[in-house]
């Protein structure tokens, strides 16, 4: 699958993802608007600028790897598989209907393009380990990303992983933290204090970045430079706003598992300029 | 007396002869390689051991994400560890997945011994036994966790086995095969059924000797398939001798003689009395005493089996009332 590092085709593809997000989780009147939302630039930038797939070929050998750890984004995955033909974009309306192959939380065999299950935090990323274990025994040079969210390190198995992956040198491994600073009870710094976040993940023995999560080209640089660093993981701890991209949605905490009401859909879908 | 072997060395011993043949299968541990036998394997393919350190959630995710991408992880820590700490590893990643990890954990039961409650899982197959998509198997002996083992390999998808600290008795012979779902019947008889799991097997083996020199004729079933169930044979022998007597080093609550129990209640209701722990933890002490005190011996099977067929409605001969008294 060709790449796209146009900044401002990523920035579009981003734009129509997050009208993609807003109008399933209306739909589905249920899910997590602002989580879904603040990983859009993140993942879009991921998956149509860095990630080496072939949605024709979703078992394909040399393919990258991803995990959402932080399941509850789903939304925004499927959107992405579905924008980049994993499936039918029509059929992203059937988010967590009955019978629909869209779960609430992603689920591998149901969903194309879908490694693993998730939704219970904490765990993706000792998948990804595992897969890069797996990739280093079969000499494969394909690499393996992982989504966390940042409510989602409070969890101790993150920190079980992250000593295996620096033990294990896994340097194929990219974790990105979407740090929004806000989880389901309130700010997580009230809730439960991560920080210092990047010391603590230097001190885990990864190599550590710290950017904008909404800029394309910092969300691109950093991916590429994770792709340098040898014997070592890497992570990208991304600075981002949850709700991202609509401004009754932005920094709060309501609408972390709240899904827009079609009074807020409108608002929503003006301010994306979908209409 | 008959040979006695340990579950847990034949399993290493097993992993570590498949392991020449299949380079998929891979191994991890939390730091109880010595234990679990699985340090034979690590010293074999070092390169396919992946030792995880005290961090049983780690364990379960990393051999899930080997999973994912094509290998055959075999996950081995003692069965508190394994199913305790990663019970929700299991249950989220790698059943509900579908995937393929082999979970082979040691030190099973109350013959953990001097180790105490702590390290006595008893409880393991109860928390497996509830999740979807797994298998759930206790060899009753050192011939039949190798055969598991060798199975397990060729069968795509989630295996817990539960292996023990102790050496026990060896029942089979090398020619006997393991089929998933089948159990087996060790000894037939016709006044009741005695179904054992693991080492209990050899106690009612025991026990039907005891029985039948005071003129019982027991029939005796290794149900070592606990999930899924024989259910047929269950029914069959509840229908052929009307009573039976589940034994287990377990909770009564949840293993095999729940299992049991939800059989009959729904296909073919016959009295049932359950060997096994009775809602208390374990505690230190030699395995022989912890098994006299939980009252897990074939002297308890026995005395089970007479209460069972007190219970029993169909009628029973007048010469076995007699003993029965």
């Amino acid at each position: 699958m060709e790449k796209i590092r146009d900044l401002s085709q990523l920035e579009e593809i981003a734009r129509q993802v997050r009208i993609d997000i807003v109008t399933m989780l209306n739909a589905a009147g249920s899910g997590h608007t602002g989580g879904s939302l603040s990983a859009t630039d993140i993942l879009v930038a991921l998956f149509f600028g860095k990630m080496n797939l072939d949605p024709q070929d979703p078992h394909w050998i040399l393919r990258d790897r991803f995990v959402l750890s932080k399941g509850h984004a789903a939304p925004t995955y499927y959107a992405i598989l579905a924008r980049l033909g994993f499936f039918d974009p029509a059929e992203l309306l059937s988010l967590r209907r009955f019978g629909s192959f869209l779960q609430g939380h992603p689920d591998c065999n149901s969903t194309p393009g879908v490694e693993v299950c998730s939704g219970s935090l904490g765990q993706g990323l000792s998948v990804a380990n595992g897969m890069a274990l797996a990739a280093r025994l079969d000499n494969l040079p394909n690499r393996v990303y992982v989504l966390l969210g940042d409510g989602e390190v409070q969890e101790g198995q993150i920190w079980e992983a992250a000593m295996s992956a620096a033990h294990f040198k896994l340097d194929k491994v990219t974790a990105i933290l979407d740090n929004n600073r806000l989880q389901i009870d309130g700010k997580v710094a009230e809730i439960m204090s991560i920080e210092p976040l990047a010391q603590k993940w230097r001190a885990f023995g990864w190599h550590t970045l710290e950017i904008d999560g909404h800029n394309m080209d910092q969300i691109l640089a950093a991916l590429d430079a994770a792709e340098e660093v040898k014997d070592r993981p890497s992570i990208i701890i991304a600075s981002t706003v949850k709700g991202k991209g609509v401004s009754i949605f932005e920094n709060k905490v309501k609408y972390h598992g709240v899904a827009p009401t079609d009074v807020e859909l409108d608002i929503a879908l003006k301010e994306l300029g979908a209409v | 007396m008959s040979e006695k072997l340990s579950t847990r060395v034949e399993y290493g011993k097993t992993l570590a002869e498949l392991g020449e043949k299949n380079k998929d299968i891979v191994a991890l541990d939390a730091d109880l390689s010595g234990s679990t036998n699985t340090q034979r394997f690590a010293q074999a393919f070092k390169d396919r051991f992946f030792n995880m350190g005290i961090a049983e959630q780690d364990l379960m995710g990393t051999a899930a994400g080997l999973a994912v991408s094509g290998k055959i992880p075999f996950a081995s820590t003692f069965a508190i560890f394994a199913t305790g700490r990663g019970w929700e590893q299991i249950r989220q990643t790698i059943a509900y997945g579908g995937l393929n990890v082999k979970i082979v954990a040691s030190h099973g039961g109350v013959t953990v011994g001097e180790d105490g409650g702590s390290h006595q899982a008893i409880e393991d197959l109860a928390l497996m036994r509830v999740i979807p998509n797994m298998a759930v198997l206790v060899p009753a002996d050192g011939i039949e966790i190798r055969r598991m083992v060798e199975w397990a390999v060729t069968y795509q998808g989630p295996v817990y086995i539960r292996t023990s600290r102790i050496p026990f008795p060896v029942i089979y012979d090398e020619t006997y095969r393991f089929e998933l779902g089948t159990g087996s019947i060790l000894r037939d008889g016709d006044d009741l059924c005695l179904a054992g799991l693991g080492l209990m097997v050899h106690h009612c083996l025991e026990a039907a000797e005891l029985l039948a020199a005071e003129g019982i004729s027991a029939r005796v079933l290794n149900l070592s398939t606990l999930k899924p169930l024989d259910w047929e044979l269950v029914v069959a022998s509840a229908q052929k001798t009307g009573a039976l007597v589940t034994a287990e080093e377990h909770l009564v609550t949840g293993g095999l003689g729940s299992a049991v129990c939800e059989v009959l209640a729904e296909h073919y209701p016959v009295p049932v009395e359950r060997i096994g722990i009775r809602d208390v933890f374990g505690i230190s002490g030699k395995p022989k005493d912890l098994l006299e005190h939980f009252g897990l011996m074939a002297i308890d099977i026995r005395n089970a089996a007479h209460k069972v067929m007190k219970r029993k409605t169909r009628p029973i001969s007048l010469e076995l009332r007699q003993v029965l008294k």
